[in-house]
Parts: structure tokens; C-alpha cells; sequence
């Protein structure tokens, strides 16, 4: 099973980059799962033949690589959108949901597609919906209905429409780079010849903030996706470093060691009024702009690296790790529950998380070089940057820890992952 | 690449929400952005002839550390006192040290202890007469290894300050 999904992704890959050129992709090896995997019909749509390209294949890769969904067969059974399914039979094939669909051509070439989900064993609809689409955005619509579909069955929004950056390093070149959730339509937003780092997405989607040593030196930079636009946002004396967006996206926590040491300030997103957020002894670094209005950061103001938190209005900080002498890069899920982070463990470094409510810390991963840890959207998947014979690779690793997935590109190292917000 | 997607995402762009869904309403597909590539420039370096004379100590140019460790050690001494005697004889001159480290752990937790390295350097130039304006310490971090083999020797390698003058960044 895992080979042929492999296989099939390996080919979707494949195929997309014949279509769309030279450009690397990001492709996608699943490695663990979770225990139980809710059964699912996916019949192809009523009239997808239609379309160059299906969007049934995208629905069921996205809900298959979650882990949480195993597709079942179809089978002879035809499952127009217009007639409710015979739940009967979907039951006697073992599946307990069905989702059912069509497209109606609209005027222009377009389409619409019209989408129902059945919970076979309750007996009862859970919800429709009809998305209209162009024929080039069946990727795009496939992500959007798995989100459907994931939310209703698992309670949880979806995550599939979304994108992450990342960097690529292949000899001495860098390029930071925007994919689909699934590892598709990769796009380079900027290629240097020197590093490029901690790339943070904007709330609304549409920015990074990133750091670029293009000029010799750490210098943070805003970039607008769509034109290409970029801003520097700090370029003080010294290091610039570390960005990370309020919640409101209107200002950027930033590192700077304009005052000396690597300290603490917000900056306006367009670079003006610059303030210190805090202030040590030590190192503060790594800051993450909680939804829950604080600040965490890592410093080493105890003697070793821990996570603080101090409330972003001002306040004083608060310890937030105590196992272990190594805990870094600290960042917050967005119901502020879970504090993803990386720790050293006997030498190792892992990807761990700490319930903040019960301070109960679990580590997720078994491997040595974890770095730069990133919540899906929905908090349930965590994605990070680890090493895989010598060479860096990405990994995603669900909150419980059961599943697990693998990002590569041939050929080069994959770092500094960050997840996309969802956009509503 | 870019002209394969731009029409896509004009596509997306114009297509309206036009949702009938009987229970729940449909989002739009209008809300996803296309990415436009930018190349960076960079900094073209030019050498200045005294500093380059293998034979003078000028040439030499990285203090190196200890592991967990941000204290020149005696034999860079030195080194570290014929720059600042450079610098105190040509106050025209600008100096950028950048600090490194080798590439266990975080990324952005490293770059904060190279700024602790170029700090130690830049401390120790200005007690030996080098003007603060003449002066400033970044960090590279992890980021640019001169040795990339996993071994302690390159660790060792890569645990350093660098001094470029001007001309040089």
C-alpha cells in the first residue's frame, strides 16, 4: 500500500514537472499513520472526464497522505451527485462515509462542482457544497473539498489548501521557495547566492518576512508574494534576525543586536518604529508572536537555552521549559494549547511538544538534526526540517506522533519549513 | 514557469463565488496568490594590497574558538592587535566581523551566539584603540560553513570570527 501511494505520487510528480519544466518538486512519502483511519467512498465525479485533469485523484491523495482516511474501492457502484447514495451498500463495502459529486458546465468554460458527504452509518447527509472552477484549477478545488470533508469528519478544519515556504539550498545557491501543502506548484520567490532563513508567513498569507545575508550580513526583509515587491524591514547595526508577525500582522517581532546583545523588539511590517520588547542579560532570540498575546522566545539568561513567554503588552517573562539543558525554537499552535519546540536529548535534537495546560512534554521523532518546527494550521500536524543521509529533507509529524510523513527534493537540501495560514 | 501560471491564477482571480450548496455555503478560489521570482544581488569584493601580502599578518583574518566558548584564545592575540593597530592608523578604514558557528542546533539560536563571538573580537579591537564607528560585528551563524564534513575538526573550523574591510563585503 505504502509503495503504490508512493508510486503514485512519485508519478503525480512526475508528471507535474514535465507539465511545468524544470522546477524541483517537493514530493511526499507517507511513513506512519494514524490507528484508527476512517473509511471513505470517493467515486469519481459525474462528468469528470470532462476536465483535463481530475479532481477525485486530488481528494482522495490529500485525505490518504493525512493519515487519518483509508479509501475504499468503489467499485461498480454508480454514485451520481443527484441521487442519494444506496448507504446500504456503501456500509456492506466497509466504508462509513461516502462523498458523492458532479460538474455542471457553467458559461466560459467553466465549471461548477456540486459535492455531497454521507455518513453511511448514521444514515444521514453531513453537509453539500458547490465550488465553482475553471478547468486549471482542479488542484486547487481538490484541496478545498478534502478540507471539506476532513472538517466533517474529524471535527477539525482541513489543511490541504494551504502552502508552505521553504528554502533550497543545491551547491551555493539558495532559493526560497512557496509550495501547495502537497508538495505541488513549487515556486521560487527569491533566489540568492547566499543564505536565506526563518521564513515567517504574514497572517493574511500574502507576505513573508524572511532573513537574507544577500548583503554579507543578517537583514530582514518583507516580500509580497504576488509582485515580487520586497522590503527591509530592519537592517540596524549588526544583526538582524529572527522575524515573526503579530497575530494582526502589523508589526514583526525581530532580534537585533543594534544595543549590544541579541535582544528583543517589535518593528512596524513597513519598517518604522522600532521598540524593545524585552530585555536581558543573555541571548533572547527565536520569538513567537502568540495568539494567546504572549511572546515566546528562547534565551539563555538561566545558563542554558530554555522558552520563556512574556506578555507582548510588556510584562515580565516566564520560564516555560524545565526538562532537559537544550529547548529552542518555541512555537505556539493556534488554539494556543500545544508549544511545539526542538530539545536535546542525549545529544540528540527532537521535535517535542508541551501541553501548556498540564506542562506534560512528549518528544515526537526519533531522529538527531530536527530543526524549525511549524503547525498546520489546524494544530495537528507539525512540520520540520531534519536530516536524512546527509542531506536535509522535511517531515511532518502529527501532534500525537502516529503520523508521519517525508518531503524531498532531489538532489538538494530542504530547510527552514514554515506552514501557511488558512485563508478563509 | 511564470507563464504557465500566471493565466491559472487570473483565472482564479476572476472566477466569482456562486455557491448553491444547500447547507453549507461555498468559498470562493479567488483568494490564492501566484509567486513572482526575484534574484538578489550581491556584493561584489575588491582586495586592498597591504591586507593581501601572505607575508604580512594582516592577510590573516579569522579568530577562532572553542566549543561553547566565546574567548579569544592567547595565540590570536596577535593577530587581533595588528588589526587593531591598523585600524588605528587608517581611521578611514570601516571593518565588518562576522561571527560563525558550527552547525549543531538552531539555526537562529546560532546566529545569536556568532553575534556573541564578533561581539568578543570588536570589544577587544576597540580596547586596543579601534574607533566604535569603525567597527561592526554581525553574525553568519551556522550559515556559512568554510568546512561542511561533519568531523570535530571541521566543527573547529567553522567556529570563528571574521574580520573584512571595507571593499571586502
Amino acid at each position: 500500500m505504502r509503495i503504490l501511494n508512493t508510486f503514485r505520487l512519485f508519478l503525480a510528480t512526475l508528471l507535474a514537472s514535465l507539465a511545468l519544466g524544470a522546477q524541483a518538486q517537493l514530493s511526499i512519502e507517507i511513513t506512519g499513520t494514524g490507528a484508527a483511519r476512517f473509511p471513505v467512498i470517493i467515486p469519481i465525479f459525474e462528468n469528470e472526464g470532462r476536465l483535463p485533469q481530475s479532481v477525485t485523484d486530488v481528494v482522495r491523495a490529500d485525505l490518504e497522505r493525512s493519515g487519518l482516511f483509508t479509501l475504499i474501492d468503489t467499485g461498480p457502484l454508480p454514485m451520481p451527485e443527484s441521487v442519494t447514495p444506496d448507504l446500504a451498500a456503501v456500509r456492506a463495502r466497509g466504508a462509513d462515509a461516502v462523498l458523492t459529486g458532479s460538474l455542471v458546465p457553467m458559461a466560459g468554460g467553466r465549471h461548477e462542482v456540486r459535492f455531497r458527504l454521507f455518513d453511511a452509518q448514521k444514515q444521514l447527509e453531513l453537509g453539500a457544497m458547490a465550488l465553482p472552477m475553471t478547468p486549471a484549477q482542479n488542484r486547487l478545488v481538490g484541496h478545498r473539498i478534502a478540507d471539506f470533508v476532513y472538517e466533517k469528519l474529524t471535527g477539525l478544519p482541513g489543511y490541504f489548501a494551504t502552502r508552505i515556504a521553504y528554502v533550497v539550498k543545491s551547491g551555493p545557491n539558495f532559493e526560497l521557495q512557496i509550495a501547495d501543502a502537497d508538495g505541488m506548484n513549487a515556486a521560487t520567490a527569491l533566489r540568492s547566492r547566499e543564505p536565506i532563513i526563518s521564513p515567517a508567513w504574514s497572517p493574511d498569507g500574502q507576505r513573508l518576512a524572511y532573513v537574507s545575508f544577500e548583503q554579507k550580513k543578517p537583514i530582514i526583509y518583507v516580500h509580497t508574494l504576488t509582485t515580487g515587491q520586497r522590503r527591509v524591514v530592519a537592517n540596524f547595526k549588526g544583526s538582524n534576525s529572527a522575524p515573526a508577525w503579530s497575530p494582526d500582522g502589523s508589526q514583526l517581532a525581530v532580534v537585533l543586536t543594534k544595543d549590544g546583545r541579541s535582544q528583543l523588539y517589535a518593528v512596524g511590517a513597513d519598517g518604522t518604529g522600532v521598540r524593545r520588547l524585552a530585555q536581558s542579560s543573555g541571548i533572547d532570540t527565536e520569538p513567537f508572536w502568540g495568539a494567546d498575546g504572549h511572546i515566546y522566545f528562547t534565551s539563555d539568561r538561566g545558563g542554558s537555552p530554555q522558552i520563556y513567554r512574556i506578555p507582548a503588552g510588556g510584562g515580565s517573562a516566564q520560564r516555560v521549559s524545565f526538562e532537559g539543558n537544550y529547548n529552542v525554537s518555541p512555537r505556539l499552535s493556534f488554539d494556543g494549547k500545544l508549544l511545539a519546540f526542538i530539545t536535546r536529548n542525549a545529544g540528540r535534537f527532537q521535535v517535542a511538544v508541551q501541553d501548556l495546560a498540564t506542562r506534560q512534554t512528549t518528544i515526537l521523532t526519533d531522529s538527531a538534526r530536527d530543526e524549525s518546527p511549524s503547525f498546520a494550521p489546524n494544530g495537528r500536524m507539525i512540520l520540520y526540517a531534519t536530516d536524512s543521509g546527509g542531506r536535509g529533507v522535511l517531515s511532518a509529524v502529527s501532534t500525537d506522533g502516529r503520523i508521519r510523513q517525508r518531503l524531498t527534493v532531489q538532489a538538494a537540501d530542504v530547510r527552514e519549513p514554515a506552514w501557511g495560514p488558512r485563508i478563509r | 514557469m511564470k507563464k504557465l501560471i500566471l493565466p491559472a491564477l487570473l483565472a482564479l482571480a476572476l472566477t466569482a463565488c456562486s455557491s448553491t450548496g444547500p447547507e453549507t455555503a461555498g468559498t470562493a478560489v479567488e483568494d490564492r496568490v501566484g509567486v513572482a521570482t526575484v534574484t538578489a544581488s550581491g556584493v561584489d569584493g575588491s582586495g586592498i594590497a597591504a591586507l593581501t601580502d601572505p607575508n604580512n599578518i594582516l592577510s590573516k583574518r579569522s579568530v577562532f574558538f572553542d566549543f561553547d566558548s566565546y574567548v579569544i584564545k592567547p595565540e590570536a592575540r596577535p593577530l587581533v592587535e595588528a588589526h587593531a593597530r591598523f585600524l588605528v592608523q587608517n581611521p578611514q578604514m570601516r571593518m565588518l566581523i562576522q561571527g560563525n558557528t558550527d552547525e549543531r542546533g538552531s539555526r537562529e539560536y546560532n546566529l545569536a551566539l556568532g553575534q556573541k563571538r564578533s561581539d568578543v573580537v570588536k570589544q577587544a579591537l576597540l580596547l586596543l584603540g579601534a574607533q566604535e564607528s569603525q567597527i561592526e560585528s554581525v553574525s553568519l551563524g551556522e550559515e556559512k560553513p568554510r568546512c561542511e564534513d561533519r568531523t570535530e575538526a571541521c566543527y573547529g573550523e567553522n567556529r570563528r570570527g571574521d574580520m573584512l574591510y571595507s571593499g571586502e563585503f
